[in-house]
């Protein structure tokens, strides 16, 4: 039963992170953390393997209705009979995604045991990672987008708690809410999206919302307008243009969570969205061409920016952000499942080279610049070789498994006529084998530039963290193969697989063209690590500082990263900033005036009734009181307290009566 | 025959001197006794009138103010002795603790 999958790692959350900290050992906490990926693993391999026997595209299971349709007619006032179920989908779509999240989030998981081994808060990192993993299947399951909401969220906040997971450092908090609030931006587009589908579709269903905008059941505007704040939506979680300033911030998280949460799984949630309401957006051909052109913008700016990074973390970061443009590219030309099969493939050799790069910053003690490597290709053979293996797969050398994706994008690309996005994409295939191989080059050969003290600490990571880099590294080599096109004698397999759920694009070129879009990937793709070469290794750097030299001015607005941030900092902060004190000026001013004058008026009512009070009201009572007095000091004097006093009036007394009775009687 | 007006005139006299003892005595003690002689002093009346009279009424009405003064002397007497215990004095000058 596929609901199943989400399930483990939710356990896997509530025993460490209620428990974990306080009783567990460390081998229980990862044991638990662990057990719990591997057990959802083996739950998405068993539901594959059922996919695959049955002949039904999809299957839906309904846990219960989370909002009734009494509450939503409640809420909205109009008579609608809609009602939100907690309802899950598993077809083949969310087969192949659940297959990639849980089997890269294991690989994750076995290699953070060995990266996080020295960190205090051990329960609290797996905990998140668990959350991370539970929140992502959510995503990927749910049924309607309200379901798939939580996950989008959910994902989102562990991102948020994963880069801040080093919270006393203010860069890494920094970094965290900047991802957070980034996401905000998106998220309420998607939201929107949602709302509109729901006001004039009625339903928030994937499957039905792809049904009905297939059939016609949507204006083309009304399509357009909510495929757009979906997509939004995608652009903020995706590091797109132009919401994509968090992700090389994020690198402050743990080198872990930038590789499962920041490379191969949450990032790549965006594409999945497209890819899940890919009718939706086929049908807005408008939607579908901005999709296709935000990502083939992002694949080659972002690739400009990983050029002169010198924080190896940073390369990979930009890297990740243009890898996601080629994959909304493939989207945008209505290639879904070239887009799902980069993803997938990313997923392999971009979680390799995190991983690497962890290996090698945890071999040089926490040292990410590359100017401080170098030399590091006998000291660290396996990092090497696996890292290779990584930068090979992502710059495209045929053979591996990018090579395969990535070329399916541009000749789809091709294929569909859109060669100013083609060209984009072939020229971010060059930058991207020229920057993995600069960072190769500055990292594993040359001379020895770290500091001495590096160099005594200099050691190949366990075997608990290469087991996993080697495996992801096979996966980086035959994970293309599932996708071999027609042309080379493949059926392209993971095509028909996807076919159900993104429909199958057709490729409409001749035999002898694609073979040529081929060779020229593979040929810009050994020009760009032939560049490299020739400039690091043969001339040791000097072109590339003669070229930034001479283009000083285009070098520093590359290397300062176009100054976007600065932009974003100065316009929308500064300017979200200064609304806030404009209205923190109202705030005082206006609003405190008034309450203020109220207060005033309060004050000046309330002293003339102290004055009353104290004239008026008092002066009665102490009137009363000392009339009081004044005539029981008269009398008092009568009581003297001497009984012959006494005896005396009362002698007195009967004299008088005597003398009374005899007048009268 | 004792004439009336004899037994009259040393009633009289009795009440007066026990009303003078009452009003301007200092002593507490003589007070009351003052006060004893003052009823004594009605008594004489009271019994001498009765006799005039032929009858045992005035005598009687005596014999119940002799049991009412017993009575009255003996909390009195109380009174006047708590008084002094607690005040080491008989002087009415000093007992004016309920003065206005």
């Amino acid at each position: 039963m596929f609901v199943w999958i989400p399930l483990f790692p939710l356990v896997g959350v509530v025993l460490n992170g209620l428990l974990g900290g306080r009783f567990f050992s460390r081998r229980l906490i990862h044991g638990t953390a662990v057990g719990a990926v591997a057990l959802s693993f083996l739950a998405s391999a068993a539901a594959f393997a059922r996919l695959l026997g049955s002949t039904e595209p999809s299957q839906v299971k309904t846990l219960g209705v989370w909002i009734p349709a009494t509450v939503v007619r409640l809420l909205s006032r109009n008579a609608t009979s809609f009602s939100v179920d907690l309802a899950f989908r598993y077809d083949s779509l969310a087969a192949v995604m659940t297959l990639v999240v849980t089997g890269v989030a294991l690989l994750i998981h076995i290699y953070s045991i060995g990266y996080m081994a020295h960190e205090k808060s051990y329960a609290r990192f797996f905990a998140y990672m668990n959350l991370f993993t539970f929140a992502m299947l959510i995503l990927v399951l749910g049924a309607n987008l309200a379901v798939a909401f939580i996950g989008w969220e959910g994902v989102g906040l562990c991102s948020y708690l994963l880069i801040g997971f080093w919270f006393s450092k203010d860069a890494a908090a920094n970094a965290g809410k900047k991802a957070f609030i980034t996401n905000r931006v998106g998220d309420f587009g998607f939201l929107l999206g949602t709302g509109l589908l729901l006001a004039t579709l009625g339903t928030i269903d994937t499957a039905q919302v792809n049904a009905l905008a297939a059939g016609g059941g949507l204006t083309k505007g009304t399509a357009t307008a909510a495929a757009l704040l979906l997509f939004l939506g995608a652009v903020g979680k995706s590091a797109q243009i132009p919401l994509y300033t968090w992700l090389p911030d994020a690198m402050e998280g743990p080198t872990p969570v930038s590789a499962l949460i920041h490379a191969a799984t949450m990032v790549t949630a965006g594409v999945y969205m497209v890819a899940r309401l890919n009718a939706l957006f086929s049908f807005s051909g408008t939607a579908l061409t901005v999709v296709a052109v935000v990502g083939a913008l992002t694949a080659v700016y972002a690739a400009t920016m990983a050029l002169v990074q010198h924080d190896i973390k940073r390369v990979l970061a930009y890297s990740t952000i243009s890898q996601i443009g080629y994959m909304f590219l493939g989207l945008g030309v209505g290639a879904f499942s070239a887009g799902i099969f980069h993803l997938m493939t990313h997923a392999f050799f971009k979680s390799l080279l995190f991983l690497a790069a962890g290996s090698v910053i945890h071999a040089l003690a926490g040292e990410q610049d590359l100017r401080k490597m170098g030399g590091l290709r006998s000291r660290l053979p396996w990092t090497y070789r696996v890292f290779l293996v990584g930068a090979l797969a992502i710059a495209g050398v045929p053979g591996l498994a990018g090579f395969f994706s990535k070329d399916e994008i541009l000749a789809a690309a091709f294929g569909a006529g859109n060669y100013a996005v083609w060209v984009l994409g072939l020229a971010g295939a060059g930058l991207t084998a020229f920057y993995m191989f600069r960072l190769i080059f500055l990292a594993f050969y040359g001379p020895q530039r770290s500091g001495p003290e590096a160099k005594h600490h200099l050691h190949e990571s366990p075997p608990v963290m290469m087991r996993p880099l080697q495996v992801l590294a096979g996966l980086s080599v035959v994970g293309g193969y599932i996708g071999l096109p027609h042309i080379l004698g493949g059926g392209n397999w993971f095509a028909r697989f996807l076919e159900p759920s993104t429909g199958l694009h057709e490729l409409h070129l001749a035999a002898p063209t694609e073979l040529l879009l081929m060779v020229l990937s593979a040929g810009i793709a050994a020009a760009g690590i032939a560049a490299a070469y020739i400039i690091y290794i043969r001339k040791d750097g000097a072109p590339a500082r003669r070229l930034a030299e001479r283009f000083s001015t285009l070098y520093r607005v590359i290397s300062r990263k176009y100054y976007v941030d600065e932009v974003y900092n100065g316009v929308l902060v500064n300017g979200t900033l200064q609304a806030g004190r404009v209205a923190a000026a109202f705030d005082a001013r206006i609003i405190d005036g008034l309450v203020d004058g109220a207060a005033a008026l309060a004050r000046g009512v309330s002293s003339l009734a102290i004055l009353f009070d104290g004239r008026a009201i008092d002066g009665a009572v102490n009137g009363l009181g000392s009339v009081h007095r004044v005539l029981s000091g008269a009398l008092r004097r009568v009581q003297t307290g001497y009984v012959y006093n006494y005896a005396l009036a009362v002698i007195f007394g009967i004299l008088v009566l005597i003398s009374l009775v005899v007048t009268i009687f | 025959m004792i004439p009336i007006n004899a037994v009259l005139g040393l009633g009289l006299l009795l009440f007066c001197l026990g009303l003078f003892g009452v009003l301007f005595r200092k002593n507490l003690v003589i007070m009351l006794m003052s006060l004893e002689l003052l009823l004594n002093g009605v008594n004489v009346i009271l019994a001498g009138l009765g006799r005039q009279r032929g009858t045992a009424r005035g005598s009687i009405f005596a014999l119940f103010v002799i049991v009412m003064a017993v009575s009255e002397a003996a909390v009195g007497f109380a009174l006047v002795l708590a008084y002094f215990r607690q005040n080491k004095t008989y002087d009415i000058d000093r007992l004016n603790k309920l003065r206005g």
